[in-house]
């Protein structure tokens, strides 16, 4: 049980949170040929293109309203129309995907009611879906403002079930989870003769593939269609606490009922979940699974020796958290010091005394004496003051290739957690015996 | 804010800037920011622009005053150098919170200045504005004064909020903060005829090592580099420089202008892209420093030094001509007059198939169709779907671009090179221009293309 603490500073430095406006933007690259737009100024875009792209190393659709300064005075209703008219006739997107900003939520604006007036005056624009989430910059952080988007998704477009769909169900996507985490878990629920939608699905569009052709929206993801068609599902499956809310709003609009997985990291929680899946669909847990849990038992036996008593220092959003937390505390490490950027029923749980509310000075003052940070790139700084070593988790991962394809779920997701983690601590080990105050020079002496 | 217009209004009316002179009085006043399309606007905010110009300022505390999107999403991510402090690679920010909106942000503003203060030592503070506190009428410039008069340090308003314009507004206003607060505040402890300016340098991917070597052999001192790789009091104390080059499009015309006006520094517009460029470059800091005094010995000194430089890198340019001959080239600079970069590239037998001329200026087009001839495209935009188009049917074997036109060169499996401010590599002077030439012929040669382009077996064609 932790106590959780907000940091008393005006000065955050070194931050860990990012702002809700690209947490939405990026929930909705999760959905096929969209094209999320920033309401606000150009500059709010620039940034989290620049950010997606050194993450992803993807092309990345995002607009913006372009508003100023007069247009913010005097309100940015033109701005919007011009914005869905022009992205209508040049991107041809099948939805819009419209994120408010500090900017235009200081301001203050009935975007829904207006959304009406433009949709009636441009009759173009009619059977576009266009979704709109209000994402104040100045409130919560990125994971907020994904768990919000995805629940507006929900909202606008799943329909009154007319019909229900045997052996489909709706697995709701966390923003902490990677691609190949979405195709993990969707190859685990289709070992069970299920079939998944996924929403958002990063794995179709932000995974990094070749696509046959150029496309300025999205290249991949969640068809509009399959999110219609949420409502006919089995059940609703919900990776990470954050999805609790699109959860909730889905059942509430269908009544296909839920379930949330706070973490697919480590043995038990994966154990519950493949036994859910094993009720869901009557079908008894496929070999090839039970195959990868004893394997992963087995990388439990082979590393705890790396972990016991060990000190990790953690700063990520609240599922991200709790995810790798969790795990690494199963594996007999000590959390020492957990860093994160909103409030979560999930922070209570940590197994740690405290876990602050922050930024990455914060990490930094505390993990002096910690064996392993693990945070995201923005950590090197950190990392390389103290003479830590760094795992990097998360988003931005901008100075390592792959983040899209790093595993984090699962059996085999655990197990390559577990194993990345104890060989950093191993190579400290090995060098830890190098220097002459280590346990090379105690064996030494016994010699 | 009424405040900012007229400052605004000023900057966009600037006399050393040859495009804005060719203007009527009253396409001046509308400024050289075109009026962004909405959903179909790309690129940096005022901000940002200011944060480029000022954030290489190494041991200078940054602060940004805003929600967490300003600093938190964007921070630590540019690739300006330091040799020596790394503070300016801290992000600091105010990330002011709902009820600082209500209630106004000014107090967090100023308890921010002084933790920053009493945590990191800077030489002195910079406070950025941004759009919501704009808007809701925090006043940073007195804030600024008070902190500084607290707390004994230079404490610098830069006015800039994102909403006010464009990347190039605010290299501008950041400008006009230095020239405002900064410049000429301080004394240098020693002054020789060889001290000159750099304005508008960033030293990106470490560029400006590139070139101060042969600024070193020349017995010439860079007093004062804006900003790349810079420290405050060199730049406070910048007013006492003989002589100026500025560097990089129109970014600093600003400063280098009213350095001159006001100091007598004369100053010349420069590039150190390419060699003919570097050449000329070292040619007008040598001629200005004899003008303002310098012996006169150092123009026969230069001359040599060119000579000896240049011919070492063409040497080393020969090398790669019966690699690279042939191959055609799309080059995106982003309007960056390195119109050198182009010449060198054609001694090695590379030819310039298109270019973009979106921020030129007609004198500017009229020298790129002289050095590439008519054949060559000038584009004045080209859509990411039919760059991707061009390169899918191989009318270019390579792109040099920034990185937003990656991705659509990579997807079409084309060879491609960073030459924008994300890049990771120098190419600045002779070295530069050799090592710009090397990763054009490493990257063409990788033995992955061909593999990457050819069909999975089972699919027919
Ligand atoms: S446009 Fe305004 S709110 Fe957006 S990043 Fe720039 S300064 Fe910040």
């Amino acid at each position: 049980m932790a106590k959780v603490v907000s940091s008393r500073k005006s000065c955050s430095v070194n931050p860990l949170k990012m702002s809700q406006p690209i947490g939405g933007a990026l929930a909705f690259m999760g959905i096929a040929n969209a094209m999320p737009v920033l309401h606000g100024s150009q500059g709010c875009t620039a940034f989290g293109l620049v950010l997606f792209v050194r993450h992803f190393r993807e092309a990345i659709p995002l607009q913006t309203t372009a508003m100023n300064e007069v247009s913010t005075i005097l309100g940015g209703m033109e701005n919007i129309e011009e914005a869905l008219l022009n992205i209508h006739a040049r991107a041809k997107p099948e939805l819009i995907g419209l994120c408010t900003t500090g900017l235009t939520e200081t301001r203050g604006e009935d975007i829904m009611g207006e959304l009406k007036l433009i949709r009636s005056r441009h009759p173009e624009l009619q059977e576009l879906p266009i979704v709109f989430v209000e994402t104040p910059d100045y409130k919560d952080s990125f994971q907020d403002g994904w768990a919000n988007t995805v629940a507006r998704i929900v909202c606008e477009l799943v329909d009154k079930p007319r019909f229900p769909i045997p052996g489909q169900v709706n697995l709701l996507a966390g923003s902490h989870l990677t691609a190949a985490d979405i195709e993990e878990i969707v190859d685990t629920i289709e070992a069970f003769g299920l079939k998944a939608v996924v929403l958002p699905d990063l794995s179709g569009s932000l995974d990094g593939h070749i696509p046959q052709d150029f496309s300025p929206t999205t290249i991949g993801g969640t068809k509009v269609r399959e999110i219609r068609s949420m409502g006919g599902s089995l059940a609703t499956i919900a990776i990470g606490r954050q999805m609790e809310k699109a959860a909730i709003e889905l059942e509430s609009r269908s009544g296909v009922s839920y379930t949330v997985f706070d973490r697919l990291t480590g043995l038990e929680e994966n154990d519950r979940f493949l036994m859910h899946l094993s009720g869901l669909s009557g079908q008894p847990v496929p070999e090839k699974l039970r195959r990868r849990r004893s394997q992963l038992v087995d990388a439990m036996l082979d590393s705890h020796f790396h972990f016991g008593g060990k000190k990790i220092a953690i700063a990520a959003e609240p599922d991200l958290l709790w995810a790798i937390g969790a795990l690494f505390a199963e594996m007999g490490a000590k959390i020492s010091v957990a860093v994160t950027t909103t409030r979560s029923p999930l922070l209570e749980r940590m197994p740690c005394e405290e876990v602050l509310i922050g930024d990455l000075e914060d990490l930094e003052t505390r993990a002096g004496d910690s064996d392993l940070i693990l945070t995201h790139s923005h950590g090197r700084q950190a990392s390389r003051r103290l003479g830590i070593p760094l795992m990097r988790i998360g988003l931005p991962t901008f100075d390592r290739l792959g983040a899209s394809h790093a595993l984090n779920v699962g059996y085999r997701g655990s197990m390559k957690l577990i194993f990345q983690a104890a060989n950093l601590l191993l190579e400290r080990e090995d060098e830890d015996c190098k220097k002459p105050w280590g346990n090379g020079a105690a064996a030494a002496q016994i010699v | 804010m009424a405040l900012l217009n007229v400052k605004v209004q000023e900057v966009f009316d600037e006399p050393g800037c040859e495009k804005n002179r060719s203007k009527s009085e009253k396409e001046r006043k509308k400024g050289c920011s075109k009026q962004l399309v909405p959903g179909a606007a790309a690129g940096g905010c005022a901000f940002d622009g200011a944060k480029i110009a000022l954030q290489p300022i190494a041991d200078v505390a940054h602060i940004v005053h805003g929600p967490i999107a300003c600093e938190g999403n964007s921070w630590d991510n540019r690739g300006a150098k330091s040799s020596g402090p790394e503070l300016y690679r801290t992000g600091f920010t105010t990330d002011i919170s709902e009820n600082d909106v209500i209630y106004g942000g000014e107090k967090k503003l100023f308890r921010a200045i002084r933790e920053a203060i009493e945590k990191y030592h800077p030489q002195a503070v910079f406070v950025y504005q941004t759009c919501v506190p704009a808007l809701i009428g925090d006043e940073i410039e007195m804030v600024c004064k008070s902190a500084s008069e607290k707390f004994g340090k230079p404490v610098i308003p830069i006015n800039a909020p994102g909403f006010v314009g464009s990347k190039n507004l605010g290299n501008k206003l950041a400008g006009e903060a230095l020239l405002e607060h900064v410049i000429g505040t301080r004394e240098p402890e020693f002054t020789t005829p060889y001290d000159i300016n750099i304005i508008g340098e960033y030293n990106l991917a470490g560029e400006l090592w590139q070139v101060k070597p042969l600024l070193d052999r020349l017995g010439i001192r860079i007093l004062a580099c804006l900003s790349g790789d810079g420290r405050y009091n060199d730049i406070a104390s910048s007013h006492r420089a003989r002589a100026a080059m500025m560097v990089c499009s129109k970014a600093m015309i600003n400063v280098a202008r009213k350095m001159e006006e006001r100091y007598g520094i004369p100053f010349f517009e420069g590039s150190f892209y390419g060699i003919s460029d570097t050449s000329d470059a070292l040619r007008n800091i040598a001629r200005l420093l004899v003008e303002r005094g310098a012996p006169e010995e150092l123009l026969a000194r230069t001359e040599s030094l060119i000579a000896e430089e240049e011919a070492r890198a063409w040497e080393k340019l020969r090398v790669y001509r019966p690699r690279l001959a042939g191959k055609k080239v799309l080059l995106f600079t982003g309007g960056v007059k390195s119109w050198s970069i182009v010449s060198a590239l054609q001694e090695v037998g590379l030819t310039i198939v298109g270019t973009s001329v979106k921020k030129s200026t007609d004198e500017d087009k009229e020298r790129v169709k002289a050095l590439l001839g008519e054949e060559a495209h000038m584009f004045d935009e080209l859509p990411p779907r039919e760059m991707y188009r061009m390169l899918k049917e191989s009318r270019a074997d390579i792109m040099l671009s920034g990185g937003r036109s990656q991705f659509v060169a990579l997807k079409a499996k084309m060879p491609w090179l960073d030459i924008n401010q994300e890049r990771h590599h120098a190419y600045a002077a002779y070295v530069g221009m050799v090592a710009l030439v090397e990763e054009i012929d490493k990257s063409l040669h990788n033995p992955i293309w061909e593999q990457v382009r050819k069909a999975a077996p089972w699919e027919d064609n």
